[in-house]
């Protein structure tokens, strides 16, 4: 009995991880694949090229000249077409130009909100202020307001100033504090004792100075989730390059790779599969570099909600 | 207020100065003239003119409008109780001593991580009714699979389908809550004869109903507000606007119609919406919520 319930929960865990995973490994097996074995029924997982023996020696035969051979002379090898990926990029045309515009908002998005939030989240936990508390419920309440309701305004803002059709709109927001991480942060900060502050004022320490070289090197872990997850926010988002970018040289990979999709879609789908996982493979590896921070931010989020 | 009280304000207000600005600049601001966009015709090219309670009135009798708000409110009604229940069920299963354990939560968070651009080309290729894997898999089943993005009755339940492919991050919330259960509950149970289910019915959700709670509200605020994988694999919202979703079509009001002013007011209309559905979900778990301590 125990036995069988040890084996049923062994068997659906490994089902649907298979089902997470199907997805994703049809997309590289289908970005590795010539386009005729994209379309073939029932489908080919594994890319191969087809050979004939004749003399002991192998030659290459197409697909549609199978049937001119016997079918014992046939031999099939896995074969994953690599180029697919130069040939995507090249079908792309500015695969490059994207990718630089994505990491330079990633690293200007990371940079304002680490600075940002852990500035705003310092003054939110370790001054005593009055109204402080009543201040953070006002940041705190901000999170209610869902995005398209300011949507309009801040476009409208944003051309106001000249900045539609510049990265700018992307990231100078990020130098703002957003709520969610300064809520994130100040619960950290919070759990280092008072002490360590109340000596280092003692000695004559600056404000400051405790913020920089006491609080923040030791909220460390704290801050990798917000950067992190900022990396992943700015990598992935969507709506934001959608609303502000309009000249093709200002695209982030996200942009570029829908457009690719609307102009290609529909039939060459092994280079959209492989500019798909060039997309997506980034923030794949990155996540197995730094799984125990991500995880850690995900549990944070959702223990302390 | 004394000397140092005053110094204590100007740091902490120096500190907190990045927030305040972008309080004033990205939240403040923005809601006032959204407040006032809405009740004005505004093109972005030419002033706003007022019109008072025009933009509210033509929603009502806008069809389209409810079409969208339809398939929106039939998107979060399927996909998040399933979301909820699937993510709970393989947490709850992961939480029992198996092993490679952190291989199967990251192999369950793996399609979450994954560029929602990326995952929405992914889908159209999986769903793709001649050539995609899901009609090939259902065929070993002898079952004929419809042309999912392409026929109206599918195209709702597609994208449920992806959002629950997409729900790993419940399932790492939900795991990191079961791990502080204290076993002694569990033990106890055990003791008492008590089966699995008496455990997971008695035990488990009680003690991790704050965080069921929590995934609602984000559920609901998050599904209610989906766009972009609609946006990237229906456009305009797919056959017969079946996949039209309120923030695609608030979307077009704005940046395709230009009808900024419209558009505001269905932004204000699905904050009501969001806000109501909060507060029926709190109200009507409230009394099942265990707060440790309380």
């Amino acid at each position: 009995m125990r036995l069988l319930q040890r084996f049923l929960i062994y068997a659906v865990l490994v089902l649907g991880a298979i089902t997470c995973l199907i997805p994703l490994l049809w997309m590289v097996s289908t970005g590795l694949k010539p386009i005729e074995q994209t379309m073939s029924l029932p489908p080919t997982w594994i890319p191969y090229r087809l050979y004939v023996e004749q003399d002991g020696r192998l030659t290459e035969i197409q697909q549609a000249d199978l049937n001119k051979y016997p079918a014992d002379k046939i031999v099939r090898k896995f074969a994953p077409r690599w180029e697919n990926f130069k040939n995507a990029i090249h079908a792309m045309k500015m695969f490059w130009t994207y990718l630089k515009n994505t990491l330079i908002l990633c690293l200007l998005t990371v940079i304002g909100t680490v600075a940002s939030s852990s500035l705003a989240a310092y003054g939110f936990s370790r001054v005593d202020w009055r109204g402080r508390d009543k201040m953070f419920m006002v940041c705190l309440a901000t999170m209610m307001v869902p995005f398209p309701v300011v949507m309009v305004p801040i476009y409208c803002m944003f051309r106001w100033l000249g900045w539609i059709g510049t990265l700018k709109p992307l990231w100078v927001g990020s130098f703002f504090a957003g709520a969610f991480n300064v809520f994130l942060l100040r619960q950290f900060f919070m759990t280092i004792p008072k002490d360590l502050s109340e000596a280092a004022r003692i000695d004559g320490c600056s404000e400051f100075r405790i913020f920089w070289q006491i609080i923040l090197p030791l909220c460390r872990p704290a801050l990798m989730v917000v950067a992190l997850f900022q990396f992943m926010y700015t990598w992935n988002d969507f709506l934001g390059p959608l609303i502000y970018l309009t000249k093709q040289d200002d695209y982030t990979l996200a942009l570029g790779l829908q457009l690719f999709q609307s102009q290609h879609g529909g039939t060459e789908w092994h280079y959209l599969m492989a500019a798909s996982t060039l997309v997506a493979l980034p923030i794949i590896i990155l996540f197995f570099f730094t799984q125990k921070t991500f995880i850690e931010g995900i549990s944070m989020t959702g223990i302390k909600g | 207020m004394t000397r140092a009280e005053k110094r204590n304000l100007w740091i902490g207000l120096a500190f907190i100065s990045p927030w305040i600005v972008g309080f004033l600049a990205f939240t403040l601001f923005p809601v006032c003239a959204s407040v006032y966009f809405s009740f004005c015709d505004y093109d972005v090219l030419s002033r706003p003119v007022w019109v008072g309670t025009l933009n509210y009135s033509d929603m009502v009798t806008d069809s389209v409008f409810w079409k969208s708000l339809y398939n929106t409110l039939y998107y979060a009604f399927f996909s998040l109780p399933l979301c909820l229940v699937i993510a709970l069920l393989v947490a709850v299963l992961l939480n029992q001593q198996v092993k490679g354990r952190s291989a199967f939560r990251a192999t369950y968070f793996l399609p979450s991580l994954v560029p929602v651009v990326a995952s929405s080309m992914v889908w159209l290729w999986i769903l793709n009714g001649n050539f995609g894997i899901l009609n090939s898999a259902l065929e070993w089943f002898h079952v004929k699979g419809p042309q999912w993005l392409a026929d109206e009755k599918w195209t709702k339940p597609s994208l449920i389908l992806m959002a629950i492919w997409g729900s790993g991050n419940t399932v790492v919330i939900y795991l990191a809550a079961l791990q502080d259960v204290p076993r002694s509950l569990y033990e106890s149970a055990e003791i008492d004869g008590g089966n699995a289910w008496v455990k997971f019915r008695h035990i488990t959700v009680p003690m991790i109903s704050p965080v069921i709670y929590f995934n609602l509200i984000m559920g609901i605020i998050g599904s209610l507000q989906v766009f972009a994988q609609a946006y990237i694999m229906l456009g305009g919202g797919g056959p017969n606007r079946s996949a039209l979703f309120y923030t695609v079509y608030l979307y077009q009001n704005a940046f395709d119609y230009h009808q900024m002013g419209y558009a505001c007011a269905m932004a204000w209309m699905l904050f009501l919406i969001i806000l109501f559905l909060t507060w029926i979900a709190t109200r009507s778990t409230r009394r099942l919520i265990y707060y440790g301590g309380e």
